[in-house]
This record gives C-alpha cells, sequence and structure tokens, in this order.
C-alpha cells in the first residue's frame, strides 16, 4: 500500500494520528450503519415479495374478469359509464426516514361521490361491478406495494453506496494512514539515534 | 403534501381504474408511455405502470430511483404476469445483498 506524500515530522504524525482515529471510528459507525440497513432491507423485501405475488394474482383475476364483462357491453356504453370515477381517491404523500434514506409513505383515502356504482345497472353487466369494486379494495394494497418497493429500491441504491465507502476506508484510507504514521516515526527514530550517535561520537 | 394517482396503460385495464378514482393515461406503445410519464412525473406522485410498457422503459425508470416521489409501480395489466416487478426486485436485491435470499 502506498504511503502519503508527506514530510516525517512530528506536526504531519500529530495531523495523521487524528486523521487515523476519525476514519476507524467513522469505519466504524458506517459498517454498524450498513448492517442495520441491510437488516431493514430483508425485512422489506420479504414483505414486498409477498405484497408483489398477492396483488398480481388478484389483480390478474380481477382484470380477467373485467375484459369478459368489457366485451359484452359496446365500446361507447363502457367508456361513457367509466368515465365518471365512482370515488374520489386522495393520496395523502409523506416522506419517512429509515436509516437516513428518505421512503415515501402514501396514505390513501377514498371519498364516496355518490350512492353505489357511477352508472345505471342496465348498460354494464354485473361482472364489470365486481371488478371495479374489486379495483378499488385492491386499491389500498396497490399504494403499500408501490410504497415498499420504492424503498427497497432507494434502500439498495443507499446500502451499495454505503458499502463503498466502508470499504474505501477499510481497504485504503486506514492502511494508508498506517503505513503513513508507521514511516514517519520510523523516520523520527532513525533521526534520534543518528543525534545521538553524533554527540557520543563528538564527546 | 396532497398526492394524485395515475396508471398510464393500455386498452381495457386503464378504464377499470379510473372508475375507482385513479387518472388514467393511455398509451399504447412504449414511446407513448415515454411522454406521458415525462408530462406527469412531476404532477402525480403515484403511478402505475403497465409491465409490458415498463420492461423497455427500465433505463428510463432509473433516473427516479434517487427520489422518493414519483413512486412508479409496474403491475401487470394482460391476461398474466409478466415476471418485470419480480425481476426488478430480485435486481435490487443483487446490488444490496450479492446474495438470492428469497429463492429457497
Amino acid at each position: 500500500m502506498a504511503r502519503l506524500n508527506v514530510n516525517p515530522t512530528r506536526m504531519e504524525l500529530k495531523k495523521l494520528k487524528a486523521r487515523l482515529s476519525t476514519a476507524v471510528r467513522g469505519h466504524k459507525l458506517l459498517k454498524d450503519k450498513s448492517d442495520e440497513m441491510i437488516r431493514r432491507f430483508t425485512v422489506l423485501l420479504r414483505e414486498d415479495n409477498a405484497l408483489r405475488s398477492e396483488v398480481e394474482t388478484e389483480l390478474i383475476s380481477t382484470l380477467k374478469q373485467f375484459s369478459v364483462a368489457r366485451s359484452v357491453t359496446p365500446k361507447y356504453v363502457a367508456e361513457t359509464a367509466f368515465a365518471m370515477p365512482a370515488v374520489a381517491v386522495k393520496a395523502d404523500c409523506t416522506v419517512e426516514s429509515v436509516m437516513g434514506v428518505n421512503v415515501p409513505k402514501v396514505a390513501l383515502s377514498a371519498e364516496k361521490r355518490a350512492e353505489g356504482l357511477p352508472y345505471a345497472f342496465s348498460e354494464i353487466t354485473s361482472e364489470a361491478d365486481y371488478s371495479v369494486e374489486k379495483v378499488a379494495t385492491l386499491l389500498p394494497k396497490l399504494v403499500k406495494l408501490a410504497e415498499t418497493e420504492k424503498a427497497v429500491r432507494l434502500l439498495a441504491v443507499e446500502i451499495e453506496r454505503n458499502k463503498r465507502r466502508v470499504n474505501a476506508l477499510e481497504y485504503v484510507m486506514i492502511p494508508q494512514l498506517e503505513e503513513t504514521i508507521k514511516y514517519i516515526r520510523d523516520k523520527l527514530d532513525e533521526n534520534e539515534r543518528a543525534a545521538i550517535v553524533r554527540l557520543m561520537k563528538v564527546k | 403534501m396532497l398526492g394524485k394517482m395515475a396508471i398510464v396503460g393500455d386498452g381495457d385495464s386503464i378504464m377499470v381504474f379510473k372508475a375507482a378514482g385513479v387518472d388514467a393515461f393511455p398509451a399504447s406503445d412504449e414511446k407513448k408511455a415515454r411522454e406521458v410519464l415525462r408530462r406527469i412525473a412531476g404532477e402525480y406522485s403515484v403511478i402505475f405502470l403497465a409491465e409490458e410498457l415498463a420492461r423497455p422503459l427500465g433505463d428510463f425508470l432509473k433516473r427516479f430511483d434517487e427520489e422518493p416521489y414519483p413512486v412508479i409501480l409496474p403491475i401487470p395489466t394482460g391476461k398474466e404476469e409478466d415476471g418485470y416487478g419480480g425481476e426488478q426486485l430480485r435486481s435490487a436485491m443483487e446490488r444490496a445483498l450479492g446474495v438470492d435470499i428469497l429463492s429457497h
């Protein structure tokens, strides 16, 4: 490992020692942070995976049902019927911090506009009613999935970044500092011995 | 902050979301979807995107990975899931952990 290009003086030695202790402490802290982030990440990941498979199967079955319902109604009727939403969904979006990473947090609140579905029952088959209702109940789950998935991705990026920092400290910065400190100490000792020998010779 | 939700996809699937109170943006192909996303990314905080459109837009969607909002979620809208969401999850896991902890 290359040592730093500094003059072997006491001043430098003192400075480097301070830097080394900071680096060691930083390394420990970052390593702890990394461990905790990975722990949270695995929890989120498992949650996300379970939620995704659940939502996906439900969504597909709902959409299948809906396309059946669509196929038996004329296009223009269906379009006008579904143009008006039954509920107005509001998403309250905030940001939550997980280990210093800002992740989204969404709370849904549905506001009923009118009782029941927004079209005449004679126009649309009942399958469509079911699927619209199903999607409406599925929506909170979908939002939850979106939220966790984003958190997983954000955390993944941050974990990678943090890992790089830890490695840079562990394998580059700290060895470099240690070697330079050793070099300066050797050099200073050598000077001291040389001075003693010179004095002895003079006497 | 009060956010809005949108779905970008094609055909029937977005209609049912519209009925459930999500703003729907039709996009038949990848190019259109990109345009729509660029337009609505600032305005909407949760955007559902059809999986078959999300797959070719992978690189474009990466730019949203740094900020908490907007949240873009690929969802299956066809007859079958094509596993894009799962793949994304796996790649995130590989980046962060280096091992696969889900496949057992």
